[in-house]
């Protein structure tokens, strides 16, 4: 079994659907000989050829509309939006048409295709490269949005996301891309997109978290255990459909939750998470539902980044507040 | 200085507005009457039918409806040169085409009675749905030629754009797709005069739009999109070009919008009566009877009796349409993905018991 990073997780799931359906392609900007600007594609374009690694003109609606117009002609199209900062000519595309295309042909023709695209902030990026905007996709009826965490769930995430009858939305969190390696074993097993998974067991709270702020939250949950805080991490991963039954779960049993996310505040997948507590789990709080997440600004150039991220000391500074009610 | 590159749009008409047979080389189709007499009935059909689906929204048993009114010629052209296995991706008015690759009457009036069923039509079941988002469809017809490219397929895709969507993104990056990938690929612009209240030389200073497709290397022509034969064999051409693997085309087809843009727009208010009435006199209808008339292939008794088949048909389908079984909440639901979420099937449920309630 080999140890991989993310990224070589990400390429390895590629690899592996390349390798066993003839009908898959990736397409993108600099996703062929170059291997991709983190090189999630390198090696794919030496290994399956330029007819099914493709490298496009540079027009980001045009290969979302290319990816749709593939798909519903019976093909398994991986897109790649180099920064989740260029997906915004594509929006089109997957909300006007990749979202709509099954329900408006009532299944005649659909659009079983992924796009995937590095985000959020944290590796001094220029201007636009570090945004979160995963609730705008998470708005979107029709799509599955996923955002893996760690190497072993980009495998088999993106597995199911590239096997999936349905557009899939994968986002990358591109901060934690290199950050540690873990064992995979390209065995082709998916993992299911519709459902969350409890990564740390615990009684007291519950942290609810995705992509790169598991790094944090990790952390987090290390420091609060050395006070003596047993704290229960959930990896949210697929974003929409919402799996909110294991986070229910999750607060029947510890009374208190805390969700931290890289995204702004307003209007996010925090915002969704935290009404269906309200909604549906209220009488299991014990404490009010608090949010670690990025401010209501601008996500700021790099000089600022860290103060505009959660931090640890944020995580912790919420998780006490909610500790102190009993 | 040197020149580099230059370029030239040839215009083709076979068909003069009189019915005359014009130009020097005259292809096959021109005297293929009973081919020409087959399309001259799916005309006539179309415009019956588009005259009755006006008249269905103005009664209030339509929703909003976009009139195909004087782009038979280059609606049903475009149909009949392509072959089943290609691939069409209309915009919303393109019936001539659609009726002639095996859509059904009703279908376009389930579609326009706002029932999604209309867009799971019959005919070629590969063919894209209305699109009504301007020129994305474009590059969804790349993506399709491209799908057929890479797996070798002898196929080709056709979009259509109007003299509006020449000018957006979708559509060039199409051109320059088709040409980056040498895609089997054919864009038509049906150039009608008018992106609702605008004019076509508010579009662009271009002496023509077809020239956009120039600078993508895509071989470009304009036609009289008024002339049944100028249409079908510059189509037949591109098509030809496309499967022998030497890329894609560029068509602009001109001819006139003698309709209001939608049922919901009133032209009068920023078009003059007399530009329509002068536009009357280039209509594919009359010049095509004209022609058959000329070639003693038509005549008023043929003329009464395909009125009357035209009527009976119309009505048919729309007793179809106001036949078609209710749709129920559910329906909203069953279509959004292969396998319905967890929680939208909680939705789905409860709305269900709205439904049985109003109903009980």
């Amino acid at each position: 079994m080999a140890k991989v990073t993310m990224v070589e997780a990400v390429t390895m799931a590629m690899a592996h659907e390349l390798e066993h359906d003839k009908s898959v392609v990736i397409l993108g900007e600099d996703v062929g000989i170059n291997g991709g600007v983190f090189r999630a594609t390198a090696g794919l374009a030496q290994k399956f050829g330029e007819d099914r690694v493709i490298d496009t003109p540079l027009a980001e609606a045009m290969i979302a509309g290319m990816t749709v117009g593939l798909a519903t002609q019976g093909m398994r199209p991986i897109a790649e939006a180099q920064f989740m900062g260029f997906i915004f000519p594509m929006f089109e595309h997957i909300v006007c048409h990749a979202s709509r295309m099954r329900n408006r042909t009532r299944g005649r023709l659909t659009c079983p295709l992924v796009i995937r695209a590095p985000y959020g902030g944290g590796i001094h990026a220029p201007e636009h490269h570090s945004e979160s905007i995963e609730a705008m996709f998470a708005h979107t009826p029709g799509i599955k949005v996923v955002i893996p965490s760690s190497p072993s769930r980009a495998y088999g995430l993106l597995l199911a996301a590239i096997r999936s009858p349905d557009p899939v939305l994968f986002f990358e969190p591109k901060r934690v891309y290199h950050l540690n390696k873990e064992e995979v074993e390209n065995d082709g097993e998916e993992y299911p997109l519709d459902m969350c998974f409890v990564i740390r067991e615990g009684t007291d709270v519950t942290l609810v978290t995705w992509g790169a702020m598991m790094k944090e939250t990790v952390e987090a949950a290390d420091a609060l255990a050395a006070q003596g805080i047993s704290a229960e991490i959930i990896d949210v991963a697929t974003i929409s459909p919402l799996d909110m039954d294991t986070i229910h779960e999750s607060v029947a049993k510890t009374g208190r939750c805390v969700i931290i996310q890289e995204a702004a505040k307003h209007c996010s997948v925090s915002s969704e998470i935290a009404a269906n507590l309200a909604d549906q789990g209220l009488y299991n709080l014990t404490a009010p539902v608090k949010r670690v997440t990025g401010y209501d600004t601008i996500m700021p150039l790099f000089k600022l980044e860290k103060k505009y991220m959660p931090t640890v000391e944020r995580i912790l500074d919420k998780v006490n507040q909610v500790m102190e009610v009993s | 200085m040197t020149t580099v590159a230059s370029f030239n749009i040839d215009y083709l008409q076979y068909l003069s507005p009189n019915g005359d047979l014009v130009g020097d080389k005259k292809p096959n189709v021109a005297t293929d009457f009973e081919h020409l007499k087959s399309i001259y009935e799916l005309m006539v059909l179309t415009r019956t039918f588009d005259a009755k689906a006006v008249a269905l929204q103005r009664t209030g048993k339509l929703g909003t409806y976009a009139s195909c009114l004087g782009h038979e010629a280059v609606h049903i052209g475009i149909g009949a040169a392509m072959a089943e296995a290609d691939v069409f991706a209309p915009m919303y008015r393109e019936y001539g085409a659609q009726f002639y690759r095996g859509v059904k009457l009703s279908e376009v009036l389930l579609y326009w009675g706002g029932d999604e069923r209309g867009s799971d039509f019959s005919g070629p079941q590969h063919d894209f749905p209305w699109c009504v988002p301007i020129a994305t469809q474009c590059t969804h017809a790349a993506g399709a030629a491209l799908a057929f490219k890479l797996r070798g397929e002898k196929r080709a895709a056709v979009s259509v754009v109007g003299d509006g969507g020449s000018s957006k993104g979708d559509f060039l990056e199409a051109i320059n797709a088709a040409s980056a990938f040498q895609l089997p690929m054919v864009l038509m612009i049906v150039n009608n005069q008018w992106a609702i209240s605008v004019p076509r030389k508010k579009q662009s200073q271009g002496r023509t739009l077809a020239q956009k497709g120039v600078a993508g290397g895509l071989p470009s022509i304009q036609v009289d999109g008024n002339d049944y034969i100028a249409v079908y064999t510059a189509v037949k051409a591109a098509l030809k070009r496309a499967y022998e693997g030497k890329g894609a085309s560029v068509i602009e087809a001109i001819t006139y919008r003698l309709s209001d843009h939608t049922t919901a727009d009133d032209a009068s208010r920023y078009r003059p009566d007399d530009e329509v009435e002068n536009a009357k006199q280039f209509e594919p209808i009359k010049r095509m009877r004209k022609y058959l008339t000329s070639q003693g292939q038509w005549n008023e008794q043929l003329e009464n009796q395909l009125l009357s088949t035209c009527k009976v048909d119309v009505d048919a389908a729309v007793e179809e349409y106001q036949n078609a079984s209710k749709l129920t909440v559910a329906d909203m639901f069953d279509h959004m993905y292969e396998e319905l979420p967890h929680d939208l099937a909680e939705q789905k449920a409860y709305a269900q018991s709205l439904e049985e309630k109003s109903n009980g």
